[in-house]
């Protein structure tokens, strides 16, 4: 133990901060497409013709997943395990992983509430195919904190290499 | 959990689409003959080809049901729905029993309990095999029809028992349909119950008998008026939750069923069609489907007896 450098965790921390918006935003993702994949098929075993309208509600909750696996990538390659120097600070894997945080935490409760609005959408389109339009702006606007998250994220993972600590 | 049910009322809410709407009644209303009411229906998706009136609705209502059966396998969120058919089995058994009548046409399908059973445990005056909230009146008004040979208490006996186990299924339900649904249905009929004892001269026993408890009424203060005059009824009315339905009670018993179907129509419109999640749809749906089957059935009843359009209209309810 003398010899512990506490530098060593900075790449433990930061890798833990991408695995954590992998996980919890791909975690809400599955969930979210799960509910509104049963209500697609709901949907379209009534009426074949709707999945064309279904399939694009279908998919919106599964963006969160995309995003946290971006923000993934992107601490992977900054923190050189996809290839690099790997030299970490553990001030800096404490900043990586704070700054993967907004979209893992966002990403899980956004795919969830997403899929709720999603779900009463596809509703709605089944009643009312010609409310295609304002059915898709519902569970949009949910998006958008999500895209929020997913920014913040990106910027702070982006700019912590130029950050001397 | 209420995953459980998207799948279950995404479908629904499609099929909501093929409900009957005012438009469908009027054009049924249209029709000269029940014939050609049943030409109509098959327009709409009704299956009528060969077959009687009678045998169309049963069709339908056993359609519902298997639809139900495909999207549920568990129907208990349903039995608010399915005790009333529960208890008339029960009370026709009971009757043939006592009575040694033998039982035709008395039995109707689709309660919890098989009419096997209910004739068996009712045979063998061992009711174990009946459901508790079955198993204690059914014993009561088996006795109570073996001594007396009143067949108007035995039905007392089972019909408050009947509303008591809808407003326990409503309240251990936990969802705000099934619980409005059974409060509704228990309070109107503890209405209807007062109203009959009002004009048939009844006295306190009967009513305290009668009366199955319920949240938004006060049984004792509904007691007191009903023993009291008319008026004092529905000034005690005119003070809760159904002050809406005085004016169709004083027109009569027909306004008032009308009244409380339509009370019941707007309670769906406004929770089960708001709903996505929970089971709420699917009740809400078998209740639609239930009201078309009945307004169906006004109208071709009406048509086959030459009712004027004009009182097959008052009999209709809110679509």
């Amino acid at each position: 133990m003398e010899n512990f450098d506490i530098n060593s965790l900075g790449i433990a921390l930061a890798l833990l901060g991408a695995a954590l918006a992998a996980l919890m935003a791909g975690i809400g993702s599955a969930i979210g497409v799960g509910m509104t994949g049963q209500a697609a098929a709901g949907v379209v075993t009534e009426n074949p013709s709707m999945f064309g309208k279904v399939l694009i509600l279908l998919l919106l909750p599964g963006t969160q997943g995309i995003y946290g696996l971006l923000i993934a990538f992107l601490t992977l390659a900054n923190i050189g395990i996809l290839g690099g120097s790997g030299d970490v600070s553990f001030a800096q894997g404490l900043l990586y992983l704070a700054a993967c945080l907004p979209m893992a935490f966002v990403g899980l409760v956004s795919a969830k509430q997403q899929a709720k609005a999603a779900v009463a959408s596809i509703s709605l389109v089944a009643k009312r195919p010609d409310q295609f339009g304002k059915a898709m702006i519902i569970p949009a606007m949910v998006e958008t904190y999500a895209v929020l998250a997913l920014l913040i994220s990106l910027l702070a993972v982006a700019n912590i290499g130029s950050i001397a600590i | 959990m209420a995953e459980e049910y998207i799948y279950a009322v995404a479908r629904i809410k499609t099929r909501e689409l093929t409900l009957l709407t005012q438009q469908d009644i009027d054009r049924l209303m249209a029709c000269k003959t029940p014939a050609e009411c049943l030409r109509a229906l098959a327009d709409k998706g009704w299956d009528t080809g060969g077959k009687t009136a009678e045998a169309v609705l049963a069709a339908e209502t056993e359609k519902t049901w298997a639809l139900m059966h495909e999207l549920t396998p568990d129907l208990s969120p349903f039995h608010v729905l399915l005790y009333p058919t529960d208890f008339n089995n029960l009370k026709a058994a009971i009757k043939c029993a006592v009575t040694g009548a033998a039982p035709h046409n008395v039995f109707m399908a689709g309660g919890t309990v098989p009419v096997q059973t209910i004739q068996a445990a009712v045979r063998q005056n061992d009711f174990s095999a009946l459901p508790d909230f079955m198993a204690k009146p059914a014993a009561e008004a088996m006795q109570v029809l073996l001594r007396t040979r009143d067949g108007q208490r035995c039905d007392t006996i089972l019909d408050r028992a009947c509303l008591t186990a809808i407003r326990t299924a409503g309240r251990e339900s936990q969802n705000p349909l099934i619980d409005g649904f059974a409060e509704l249905k228990v309070a109107v009929s503890d209405i209807k119950i007062a109203a009959r004892a009002r004009h048939t001269g009844k006295n306190r026993a009967f009513l305290t008998e009668s009366l199955a408890p319920c949240d938004t009424l006060d049984l004792d203060a509904l007691s007191e008026a009903a023993l009291k005059n008319e008026q004092a009824l529905y000034e005690y009315l005119s003070r809760t939750d159904y002050a809406d339905g005085v004016e169709p009670l004083k027109a009569g018993a027909s306004a008032f069923e009308k009244w409380s179907d339509n009370r019941q129509t707007a309670l769906v419109k406004t929770i089960g069609r708001q709903d996505y999640f929970t089971v709420a749809p699917l009740l809400g749906y078998v209740i639609a489907r239930q009201n078309e089957i009945a307004a169906v059935r006004i109208i071709l009843s009406g048509k086959l007896n030459g009712l004027s359009d004009e009182r097959i209209r008052a009999r209709l309810r809110e679509m």
